[in-house]
């Protein structure tokens, strides 16, 4: 076995545990930090396939921004104590099964489809460094200079509705 | 240098984001409180973004990661908003179980 190898089975196995121990635990604070740990190993994922840019973006936008807001959130409900009623038991059987047929069925799909997936040949020049990315992106001609605005306007918008959505009503009840 | 691909091979790829694609579904599907399947979702989120950068290196092209930089832009949005919607829903109800969000009344 190769050291990438090595690497990428200890990347995997720790970001699936940490994924399932999300899911896991009865406290939702513990659950927030696995989550984290989760997508750091995601971020090592992207480090391996050599792509800078969007380990970054996923290191700042996921454990940064999004974990620090939920984490605040649990914490604006003092929601951080085991008091959970669990579903009926027949709804996490029926979780549980769900769970397992859609992976087998995946999983097999994928297998039998293994022969398409041709082998992979590298041509060795630069396509995914910040620069050829920004380029990519921003292309006068067929770039994504609209789908780029678009989200500028999409994350105004979630903003405002955030804002207007938290804001402590006046009381006209 | 000896490309990343070769030596994992892009179905490991495949079924690591399938696996951990099920965990999120698994988890929407087990939990009550709103905020684990919320947590939940964004791993969905994060496997089908795992498996756009790895064919996105496999066919060399970048445009499969700027695909990706988009949907952070609108998972970050998504989830901006969903918490802004669980606090009010604390606020009115109390807790923010699913099982007990049954009336539209709030």
């Amino acid at each position: 076995m190769s050291t990438v190898l090595i690497i990428f089975c200890i990347l995997a196995a720790v970001t699936l545990a940490s994924a399932f121990m999300t899911i896991f635990t009865k406290n939702p604070i513990h659950s927030a930090i696995y989550l984290v740990i989760c997508f750091f190993s995601i971020a090592g994922h992207y480090l391996l396939f050599n792509a800078q840019f969007l380990a970054l973006v996923h290191i700042i936008v996921y454990s940064g921004a999004i974990m620090i807001l939920m984490l605040f959130t649990l914490m604006l409900m003092n929601l951080n104590k085991e008091d959970e009623v669990h579903k009926p038991r027949i709804t996490r059987l029926g979780a549980v099964v769900s769970f397992l047929l859609i992976i087998s069925v995946l999983i097999a799909i994928f297998i039998q489809t293994k022969p398409i997936v041709g082998p992979y040949d590298t041509t060795g020049e630069d396509y995914q460094s910040i620069k050829v990315l920004g380029q990519v992106l921003l292309d006068q001609d067929n770039g994504f200079m609209v789908a780029f605005e678009f989200a500028s306007i999409l994350l105004l918008v979630a903003m405002i509705g955030a804002v207007l959505l938290s804001k402590k009503e006046k009381s006209s009840k | 240098m000896d490309s990343v691909l070769n030596q994992i091979g892009i179905e490991n790829y495949i079924f690591l984001s399938v696996a951990l694609f099920c965990i999120g579904v698994f988890g929407v599907l087990y939990r009550r409180n709103a905020i684990i399947v919320f947590m939940s979702i964004e791993i969905m989120l994060n496997a089908v973004n795992l498996l756009f950068v790895a064919f996105s290196t496999y066919h060399q092209d970048a445009q499969g990661q700027v695909f990706v930089f988009f949907s952070m832009a609108v998972a970050a949005a998504e989830v901006a908003v969903g918490l802004a919607i669980l606090v009010a829903i604390f606020r009115n109800l109390g807790s923010i179980d699913v099982a007990n969000l049954k009336n539209l009344k709030g």
